[in-house]
């Protein structure tokens, strides 16, 4: 009998819910690491019991987590980051530059196949990886010593690597996407790096075809389909069909394309999930309703799903990492909110109900599918 | 030690140190850290070993945050009589 295990980072601890393939009826045990920040909890594809945690605190800095026992007890693991070499400097608000500082793992990505092997991305943007669960981490500098990184510039929340991706069928080739850096494409396992951004228009750049330098917020792939990514970016929605070599848009007829999370149905590569926000100045959803938008088209062609969420009086944003999708058939949709609730669809979005109503602001969600 | 470090290194609000040398910043968080590794990175840097900005250190009613971190303790604290504070600063609203 399958099961669903959702992991969820808040700002104030971590949370495992868990239930039967039903979906209906859940626990929820936590908070782990109460009082600290956790950006990110993910499991190992390749073995669900092993999971990580970044847990951060504005007085105490970075600890990564680890369990070897799906979450019922944790470890200390490494948190040294040191960038490799001398960092030198990218590009500050005010244009001056800045030397390359870190500040915290936003996104933990475990290897497919080796549970030891896991991917961390960082503010300042860079990427780790670690080869012994966790323990040890090395930069994959490639990334920050390409030649666009002195012109990266922070977004709001800073010059973040929040997206990890990495190719199913060719795992040589990755993609991550910063904050506001863009997407870059790498084919030979993170040791080079080219940006990934042909296509993209950011109104607030002066160069239309502007090599780096986009705010690009979540990108997402099916794993059948890996030429195929979906991205919401600070404003638009958009798709590549050829591995990021060029990016459309497929907005379609969404009320507002700014948003952070996006994400595909795991039975369906042209089924894709948004959640539209009002405005980069308005981060909460329009119209006081709480909607995630269904494209089951491949985009351009969007339908709002309501059935079970809040329609009016709703003020809640859902930040980057907070959606989450599992393996189930129908397949299940998840997404936490900054307002403390964990939404779960067992139906591919057609309905949804609070898994839990009043945690801390969510920071991430993420789901394990598990037999 | 202030209590998400308490709960990160599995420990009470006090730890002993035996601390070999002269008693100083460096030598007694040089030993909590070595003895309780969780510790590390979260009251000092990894390499530069300064001072996070928001941990301050105190003790016999003194505020010791900004002196060098090879100075020496004071006496009562090398003896084991006071205790060496680490806090986290009342900041955050």
């Amino acid at each position: 009998m399958s099961s669903v295990r959702v992991l969820v980072g808040t700002r104030k601890g971590a949370f495992v819910l868990t239930s039967d393939a039903g979906r209906k009826r859940w626990e929820v045990e936590g908070p782990h690491f109460a009082g600290w920040e956790i950006y990110h909890v993910k499991g190992s594809p390749a073995d669900p019991d092993r999971l990580y945690a970044s847990q951060s605190s504005g007085w105490f800095g970075q600890v990564l987590q680890r369990s070897n026992d799906g979450g019922k007890t944790w470890g200390a693991a490494g948190n040294q980051f040191i960038y490799d070499g001398t960092p030198g400097t990218h590009r500050w608000y005010d244009g001056s530059p800045h030397p390359w500082e870190f500040k915290r793992v936003w996104h933990l990505e475990p290897s497919l196949k080796d549970p030891e092997m896991i991917y961390a991305g960082v503010e300042d943007a860079a990427l780790f990886a670690s080869n012994d669960g966790g323990q040890t981490w090395s930069e994959l500098s490639g990334l920050r010593t390409q030649k666009t990184a002195p012109d990266w510039t922070p977004g709001a929340g800073g010059l973040c690597l929040h997206s990890i991706v990495i190719d199913p069928l060719q795992p040589d080739r990755m993609f991550i996407a910063i904050s506001s850096a863009g997407v870059f494409r790498s084919d030979d396992a993170g040791r080079s790096w080219r940006p990934a951004n042909r296509g993209l228009r950011s109104n607030t750049i002066p160069d239309p075809d502007a090599e780096v330098g986009h705010c690009v917020h979540r990108i997402a792939m099916h794993p059948s389909r890996p030429n195929v990514l979906f991205m919401q970016k600070h404003w638009d929605v958009m798709r590549t069909d050829d591995g990021g070599d060029n990016w459309r848009e497929i907005s379609g007829n969404l009320p507002t394309d700014f948003g952070f999370v996006i994400d595909v149905n795991a039975n369906d590569p042209e089924t894709i999930y948004v959640v539209p926000i009002t405005s980069d100045s308005h981060h909460f959803v329009p119209d006081g309703k709480l909607r995630v938008y269904r494209s089951r088209t491949g985009g351009d062609e969007w339908e709002a799903l309501t059935k079970g969420l809040p329609q009016k009086d709703c003020y809640v944003n859902v930040l980057r990492d907070a959606m989450a999708v599992d393996s189930l058939d129908p397949c299940g949709v998840y997404f936490g909110t900054s307002g403390g609730q964990v939404y779960a669809s067992p139906d591919g979005g057609d309905s949804w109900a609070p898994i839990v109503r009043d945690l801390p602001g969510v920071l991430s969600v993420e789901v394990q599918t598990l037999s | 030690m202030p209590t998400n470090l308490q709960i990160l290194a599995g420990v009470g609000r006090v730890v002993h140190l035996e601390v070999s040398g002269q008693a100083t910043q460096r030598s007694v968080l040089d030993a909590l850290e070595a003895s309780h590794p969780a510790l590390l990175g979260t009251m000092r840097d990894h390499v530069s070993k300064k001072r996070r900005p928001m941990i301050r250190f105190f003790a016999c009613e003194e505020d010791l945050s900004d002196e060098s971190p090879d100075a020496p303790l004071p006496e009562e604290v090398a003896s084991g009589k006071e205790p060496f504070l680490i806090l986290g600063a009342i900041a955050g609203g």
